[in-house]
């Protein structure tokens, strides 16, 4: 394994090392714990400048309990949870239909097709910032959570089916054939031999894609409006103005909108990782 | 439904979908997702370039002018300091692997509760860049920031970086070379746990070790997450936005102005839809290169 | 089958009914904030009332979706009345026939109960096309204590007096005039105020619509004086990276004492703020200018292919009265153009009246006088300006540059 690995040096070597993790964490997490600590602190303590000592009161509670209950917060939470929750269901289940086809069917336009799902992914969002948003509004859905439903199913669409298609290719085609024979169609093989197979990876790619779909910023600008309808990201930014220079408002804030994405992650390491990392294996 | 042989003798669209079922499934099944797709992303690409030929505020009817918004944008100095914010972006977003291996090499051990720590070190790249914006826009605030109020203490004077004309583009790009090498270290971990044993230990055994191990032994076995952290890099960096547009809105005059940020502007604030397509137009065509460039390596590789 | 059929016969008695009988107006606003819309509902309700043969639609849009559908409106299959903004937002769609004229509800009597200015506004080459409802003041909301301890006795009414305040409250260590140029047009507040008070309405009017150079002497004036207070460090520094609201928190924590914003930083003052807090207007810069205001304006109109004139009219003709626009203002807080509506009781806003309603003419704002497009670049280049001030001639070339592309001459 490459650096030596620590248990073969010295134990004080081993020692240095662990005391070194931590301190590289704490610097790491540095703006994280510094947000975490002055969420706690009451606006007092930010305005005599004590910004970096213990705070002199601990302001937990009612600083959350702010930040819900004087906004609408809530709200914003709830409609993250409104437009994530279904804009993954859709990408991943069309992106398991679309991958199953790829993978394992041979057509003209298949590699093509493949492709375009690929580079569709890595465009630029202004290039169909204008286009999308006068779709929303011609066919009525603008400032609905429907139009961010349906544009983030679509468009993580791209990731989800190269992710899905990759996956799906290295399932041997002996069980298919096999099922086949067995007189099932080509629409159970994928609904009864397929789709079971393929949990590790729609565990990995439905944690991955509600990190993107709950923290994007971009698409509930453009797309919405009313405070009925705002994702967490948009809501966020848009109760800066009224929180004015009360940190300890905008941390708490802040920390409640990351933390959904953060307990995903904790809770599906593994897959979220297995997602990131796919095809990045070495030869 | 049936586990035995299908009955060759079903009539009518029972038969016909039998004999065609292997051909049509992969239609029906690409069917959704490739209309969608095709809905929300490839139109509105023809779409936006359709509509940098015009000049549009939104509301009047559309005037035809052809090329003029390009001929106006390649003598736009508003664009010309966009593109190279940009660039700059770009070379610095090159450091993020680099670091980013520096860290997985760093947490390459076996030692108890090095999973937890992995994991905490990839956290700011499952944060929302709206809430990394915040952070730093706070961290660095000339009167209310945390950094002056730690510089003093270390003997230095107070700054204000997103005040400068100079330095605020850098302040927003450090902002995002954060996550960035978080995202990297987590890619070239991977890369990293899941080399062959034998590879190293026999290159130990040659009398490799330390940088040139892993320059001549490690790192070409790691091509391939250096290619994929490379081109997700690149395209991070030219589609910059958010953090533009929590931190600095593009000031101080346009200073940390990018792209991504001035097509927006333009298109909302100064209602010029067609020139703000046209900007569109040619930051697609840029990435379109970059990332041409980097799929047509996939596909070589994908043939191979 | 029996379900056509039935369908069949319904559909032809309905067509051999004829059009409806009941009168029916539709209005189409803007005002989707929750307070605004409250406010409108009731107005609505109100009107209602009076009329029970009349039959409203009252449809709420939010700002972006109006914004682009009121063109088609405008254009085909028209509501009866729509929200619109006063002054050149309006003389746009003027200009391109959409808009009623509507100059005979401006009887006698109605003439003498609006404020002149306000009727300026929505007359376009001696015809009305609007009727404007509410608008509010703007100038400095300032700390008076901060200004007492200072040794700034009372608020500066003309130029020298401003800069001698500036260098007072500088020695008391407390800024003279907070800003947030984050979002740009807090620094068009100050722009058109120094423009207005040195070279007056008819000039700041004719360089709104494009009629003057921006590289002309008489703008350069306005820098100049700019300049004034940015070399005696009256500002706050940094205000590049802040938003206005960020701003305010400077005026609250005693390290500025002015801020030149419209009423609506009123609702945000802190209860125990509120009562150090003063109003008073931009002082006298150049004697014998007039005396000149910013107050943006909010009206109503017909289109001019409305469908149910007669009862739009009578909508407007309802909105114009004192009573209604007392209600509405007074859930707004903002202050309603008729002179004999009373404003809701607060001295914000009877100060603000009291100002309005003896300005000799009005202006609305920088970015609604002025065109979008050139407004962002002019109110970057003033942000600059106020960075570096040495940059004066590069900022004016770019705006200049802006304003032959988008006036075209």
């Amino acid at each position: 394994m490459f650096p030596t690995p620590i248990a073969q040096v010295s134990s004080a070597a081993r020692r240095t090392y662990r005391a070194a993790l931590l301190v590289s964490l704490a610097l790491w997490l540095l703006p994280l714990l510094g947000v975490a600590l002055t969420s706690m602190r009451s606006i007092e303590d930010l305005n005599r400048g004590n910004f970096w000592g213990w705070p002199s009161e601990i302001k937990l509670v009612e600083n959350y309990a702010a930040v819900f209950g004087d906004t609408r917060m809530a709200q914003f939470f709830l409609n993250s949870v409104l437009i994530t929750l279904p804009a993954v269901a859709g990408a991943v289940a069309l992106a398991c239909m679309a991958g199953f086809a790829l993978a394992k069917f041979r057509f003209r336009g298949n590699l093509a097709l493949f492709i375009v799902f690929i580079a569709g992914n890595l465009v630029p969002f202004q290039i169909l910032m204008i286009p999308v948003r006068n779709l929303a509004l011609d066919l009525h859905f603008y400032d609905t959570r429907w139009a961010l439903i349906l544009f983030h199913a679509a468009f993580q669409i791209g990731f989800c089916t190269l992710f899905m298609r990759n996956f799906i290719k290295q399932l041997p085609d002996a069980m298919l054939d096999a099922a086949r024979i067995e007189g099932l169609s080509e629409l159970q093989v994928f609904w009864h031999v397929v789709l079971p197979l393929m949990r590790p990876a729609i565990a990995a790619i439905a944690a991955l894609t509600f990190t993107f779909v709950w923290n994007d910023y971009f698409w509930s600008l453009v797309l919405v409006q009313s405070d009925d309808v705002r994702p967490l990201t948009a809501g966020i930014q848009s109760l800066r103005g009224m929180w004015l220079a009360s940190w300890n408002l905008i941390s708490a804030g802040s920390i409640v909108a990351a933390l959904p994405p953060v307990l995903l992650f904790f809770l599906m390491q593994q897959h979220f990782i297995a997602g990131l990392t796919a095809g990045t294996e070495g030869d | 439904m049936a586990d035995a042989p299908m009955p060759r003798t079903r009539a009518g669209l029972s038969a016909w979908w039998w004999r065609h079922q292997r051909a049509l499934t992969p239609l029906i099944l690409l069917a959704p997702g490739v209309l969608l797709f095709a809905l929300f992303v490839l139109y509105p690409i023809a779409e936006s370039i359709r509509l940098s030929l015009y000049d549009w505020d939104g509301v009047a009817p559309k005037v035809w002018v052809g090329l003029a918004n390009f001929t106006e944008l390649f003598g736009d100095p508003v664009f010309y300091t966009a593109l190279a914010n940009n660039l700059c972006w770009l070379a610095i977003f090159l450091l993020a692997p680099v670091f980013g291996l520096g860290l997985a090499l760093f947490l390459n051990q076996n030692v108890r509760g090095i999973r937890a720590i992995r994991a905490l070190f990839l956290m700011p790249f499952v944060i929302s860049q709206v809430v990394i914006g915040l952070i730093f826009a706070w961290f660095l605030n000339a009167d209310f920031g945390l950094l002056n109020d730690l510089l003093p203490r270390l003997g230095l004077s107070p700054v204000a970086p997103l005040d400068s004309g100079r330095w605020a583009i850098f302040a927003v790009i450090l902002a995002g070379l954060w996550p960035q090498t978080a995202y990297c270290m987590v890619l070239y971990l991977t890369g990293l746990t899941g080399l062959r044993p034998e590879l190293i230990d026999s290159a130990r055994m040659d009398g490799a070790k330390g940088m040139n191990l892993l320059w001549h032994v490690v790192l070409p076995h790691l091509r391939p997450v250096t290619f994929i952290v490379a081109m997700v890099c690149v395209v991070s960096a030219l589609r910059s936005f958010d953090l533009v547009m929590i931190m600095t809105a593009g000031g101080p005059y346009n200073s940390t102005m990018v792209l991504g940020y001035y097509m927006y502007e333009q298109t909302f604030l100064s209602l010029r839809y067609g020139y703000g397509a046209a900007i569109a137009t040619v930051l697609f065509a840029l990435m379109g290169t970059c990332v041409g460039f980097f799929l047509w390596q996939l596909l070589r590789r994908e043939q191979a | 089958m029996r379900g056509v059929g039935g369908l069949a016969a319904l559909g032809l008695a309905l067509a051999l009914l004829g059009p409806a009988s009941a009168r029916t107006l539709v209005i189409n606003a803007n005002t989707s904030d929750p307070a605004p819309r409250a406010a409108w509902t009731a107005a609505v309700a109100g009107f209602q009332r009076e009329n029970p043969d009349i039959e409203v639609k009252f449809n709420v849009y939010d700002h972006e979706s109006y914004k682009r559908s009121i063109r088609n409106w405008l254009t085909g299959g028209s509501p009866d009345v729509v929200f619109w903004f006063a002054g050149n937002r309006m003389r746009g769609f003027v200009e391109r026939g959409l808009l009623a004229d509507i100059s005979p509800l401006f009887t006698p009597e109605v003439r003498a109960a609006l404020h002149r200015p306000a009727i300026d506004l929505v007359t376009v080459a001696g015809r009305q096309y609007g009727a404007p409802y509410s608008y509010y003041q703007i100038g400095f909301y300032f700390r008076r204590d901060l200004l007492d301890r200072a040794g700034v006795a009372a608020f500066p009414r003309d130029w020298v007096e401003l800069l001698e305040a500036c260098r007072k409250l500088k020695i008391a260590s407390i800024d003279a005039f907070a800003i947030g140029s984050k979002d740009l047009w807090p620094t068009a507040a100050w722009f058109d105020y120094l423009n207005l008070r040195i070279n007056g309405h008819a000039f700041h009017m004719d360089l709104m619509r494009g009629a003057i150079r921006y590289t002309d002497e008489r703008v350069r004036a306005v820098f100049a004086r700019w300049r004034e207070l940015l070399d005696a460090g009256c500002f706050t520094r940094n205000h590049a990276s802040v938003s206005w609201q960020e701003s305010q928190a400077l005026l609250y924590q005693d390290r500025a004492a002015m801020m030149l914003i419209g009423n609506y930083i009123v609702a945000n003052f802190p209860a125990d703020i509120r009562e150090k807090m003063d109003f008073a207007p931009f002082p006298v810069v150049k004697p014998g200018v007039g005396r000149y205001e910013d107050a943006p304006m909010n009206s109503l109109h017909i289109p001019a292919g409305a469908r149910n004139k007669d009862d739009a009219r009578r909508f407007l003709a309802y909105v114009l009265r004192a009573d209604t626009q007392e209600a509405i203002n007074r859930a707004l807080l903002l202050l309603p153009v008729n002179l004999k509506a009373a404003t809701a009781d607060d001295r914000f806003l009877k100060k603000g009246q009291a100002l309005l309603t003896q300005a000799d003419a009005l202006a609305q704002f920088f970015d609604r006088d002025t065109s979008e497009d050139l407004a962002t670049i002019a109110m970057k280049g003033f942000q600059e300006f106020m960075i570096d001030p040495q940059r004066l001639d590069t900022v004016l070339a770019t705006i200049e540059r802006a304003r032959r592309r988008v006036y075209k001459h």
